[in-house]
């Protein structure tokens, strides 16, 4: 699971208000070359929660990325790279994602976060 | 300009629907305004042979080169019902059109091809010595020339490859602008592929549906049912960034062994992984809150119900429904799907639109297949399709699969943004699905009766009697 897919998604229980952002419990972290896009990261850097992307970024042990962002950042080659590999070079492979409210574990195995939930938390 | 656009002679509902998105695609007008389209005379709407208005030479290069379903492009220099008219008319095609293309420093070749009927190596060589009035200066080269030239007729007895016969034999020449890549498919094709799922999108649909979608590099394309990732692999040859989700965990996480799963299946084409899979259920998205407008398009083909016993694995809720204010009518409902079924289709549409209005962009493309059932005629043509107040429908291309069943891919844009309105409405109806779900339950078996036996079909209570299998012609069994 990329840093992409944390930044949107969120613990969905029933009755839950903040279930944002997930707390990453990291068993195995590993890095994955991608090619960069610059458009794309363009496009999507005004869909990011930031300080969420930064945090999860620093959690597994990636410090490069400033607290806060803005648009015309993006016009830095060095930012690009590092919002580059924050977003899309990161992969939390084993580990699991933590609802901030319940501390319920939704399991990430083999890179496939398991969000589905149980009968009576929907 | 007019191009004469040669189709091949298949999946004809889908053909001008791709070029008009592909158009869309390269041709950047912001106008919006319909392709013009004409057949030549006499000609049946599923005849191969098209007019369409471009821009220019560049846009029907670039748009056939892409399209899977057009067969080449042609600025075409003459037509006519017998040779003599066709000398005619290239004649009288302005030389200044011409000249730069028969120059004495250019390659060139001429193909002769025809639709409905065989010709021999000699009538074509003698239908290209024929030719002689036009001032062919270069050299010719068979493999590799500079320009091509096609002389392309249709027959003119009888039958028409299933068509309404045409009732005067029409001959074309003209230079090729561009013409398909049809080596994707076999490339492609599922049968080499490593991981396969029962309903494993095939190769060339998987195309068009990122085409309808409008897919270019830098574009993120969502699959809320990947299975094996059939349709986002089309999407990522294209160059997107993809994403899928599937209820499945077995699917998406384990496939077949570390070889065979859906990763493998991007590595083995050599394209880029999907950016995120995760297992999710449509019904329940875990997207946070205030995320919208992220995905530039979702395409896919949603569980129509035959297979809904296979997703309450884990004890999950079964599918459940109710006829939704944007999806099928009650009247239509019977018609659709047999029983019960349309429970589960009716809400797992609800639930697509209510994502897709959400998290795709403003201008962003929902292409996805929406199931039809062929038992009355007069409902074959006039089916209500799912609407909602984001989306305007763009296109629906039929493909028959069988006397029965017929599958519609279903082109939507989103024109207006998600409003807090349209949110509550979708949540009041999402909780109206769901306290309902028990008494349908009791109602009837939902899992037995998904997919009714052709023969134990009915309707509200009356017996219908089976339908004959009439095609009128061919034409959509290609």
């Amino acid at each position: 699971m990329r840093l992409l897919t944390h930044n949107m998604l969120s613990s969905n229980i029933k009755g839950v208000v903040n279930g944002f952002p997930l707390r990453i419990e990291a068993e195995k972290v590993i890095h994955k070359e991608v090619d960069l896009n610059p458009d794309f990261l363009r496009n999507i850097f005004s869909k990011i929660e930031w300080r969420a992307l930064s945090d999860a970024a620093r959690s597994l042990g990636y410090a490069e990325l400033p607290e806060e962002a803005e648009e015309s950042m993006l016009d830095s080659d060095e930012f690009l790279g590092k919002f580059h590999h924050a977003l899309l070079e990161i992969h939390l492979e084993e580990g699991a994602l933590v609802c901030p409210e319940t501390g319920r574990k939704f399991s990430v195995s083999k890179g496939i976060p398991n969000m589905l939930l149980h009968e009576d938390e929907v | 300009m007019w191009y004469l656009c040669v189709f091949f002679h298949r999946l004809l509902d889908y053909r001008r629907p791709e070029v008009e998105a592909l158009a869309e695609l390269f041709q950047h007008n912001s106008s919006n305004e319909p392709l013009e389209w004409r057949v030549p005379e006499n000609h049946h709407p599923d005849s191969p042979f098209h007019f369409v208005n471009l821009s220019s030479d560049d846009v029907a290069r670039d748009i056939a080169n892409r399209s899977l379903l057009v067969k080449g492009m042609y600025e075409l220099w003459g037509e006519g019902s017998t040779l003599e008219e066709l000398e005619q008319a290239i004649k009288s095609y302005p030389d200044e059109r011409k000249s730069p293309y028969l120059s004495s420093e250019s390659t060139f070749r001429i193909t002769v091809d025809s639709f409905g009927k065989v010709m021999s190596f000699e009538e074509q060589n003698n239908r290209i010595q024929q030719l002689a009035y036009i001032p062919f200066e270069g050299r010719v080269n068979l493999k590799h020339p500079d320009h091509k030239f096609w002389l392309m007729e249709t027959d003119d007895h009888g039958g028409n490859n299933g068509l309404p016969p045409v009732v005067q034999k029409r001959i074309f020449f003209g230079r090729e602008i561009g013409g398909s890549d049809r080596t994707l498919i076999p490339t492609y094709q599922l049968k080499s592929r490593k991981y396969l799922g029962p309903t494993a999108m095939d190769a060339e649909m998987a195309f068009l549906m990122a085409n309808q979608a409008l897919v270019k590099p830098g574009k993120l394309v969502y699959d809320p049912f990947v299975g094996t990732g059939s349709i986002l692999i089309g999407a990522a040859h294209f160059g997107a960034m993809t994403m899928g989700a599937d209820i499945d965990i077995r699917v998406v996480r384990d496939g077949r062994g570390p070889d065979r799963n859906v990763w493998s299946n991007f590595k083995q084409y050599g394209l880029p992984m999907p950016v995120g899979l995760l297992r999710a259920d449509n019904n329940l998205p875990p997207w946070r809150p205030g995320l919208k407008e992220v995905f530039d398009a979702i395409i896919c083909d949603p569980p129509y119900g035959v297979r809904a016993g296979g997703r309450k694995s884990g004890g999950r809720k079964l599918l459940k429904g109710v006829v939704g204010p944007y999806t099928v009518p009650d009247d239509k409902r019977t018609d659709h799907i047999p029983s019960t079924a349309p429970y589960s289709l009716v809400e797992c549409v609800h639930d697509l639109l209510d994502l897709a209005a959400r998290m795709l962009v403003i201008g962003g493309r929902l292409v996805y297949f929406f199931p039809v059932l062929r038992e009355d005629e007069a409902n074959v043509g006039n089916t209500v399709f799912p609407e909602h107040p984001c989306f305007e429908l763009i296109s629906s291309s039929e493909q028959i699969l069988s006397s029965r069943y017929s599958r519609v891919l279903l082109t939507m844009v989103k024109r207006r943004p998600y409003t807090e309105e349209i949110a509550e409405a979708a949540r009041v109806k999402h909780t109206e699905f769901r306290e309902n779900h028990v008494k349908w339950l009791e109602d009837g078996n939902i899992h037995s009766s998904v997919f009714t036996p052709a023969d134990q079909l009915t309707v509200s209570g009356d017996t219908k009697p089976l339908r004959d299998l009439k095609p009128k012609y061919r034409g959509k069994y290609v």
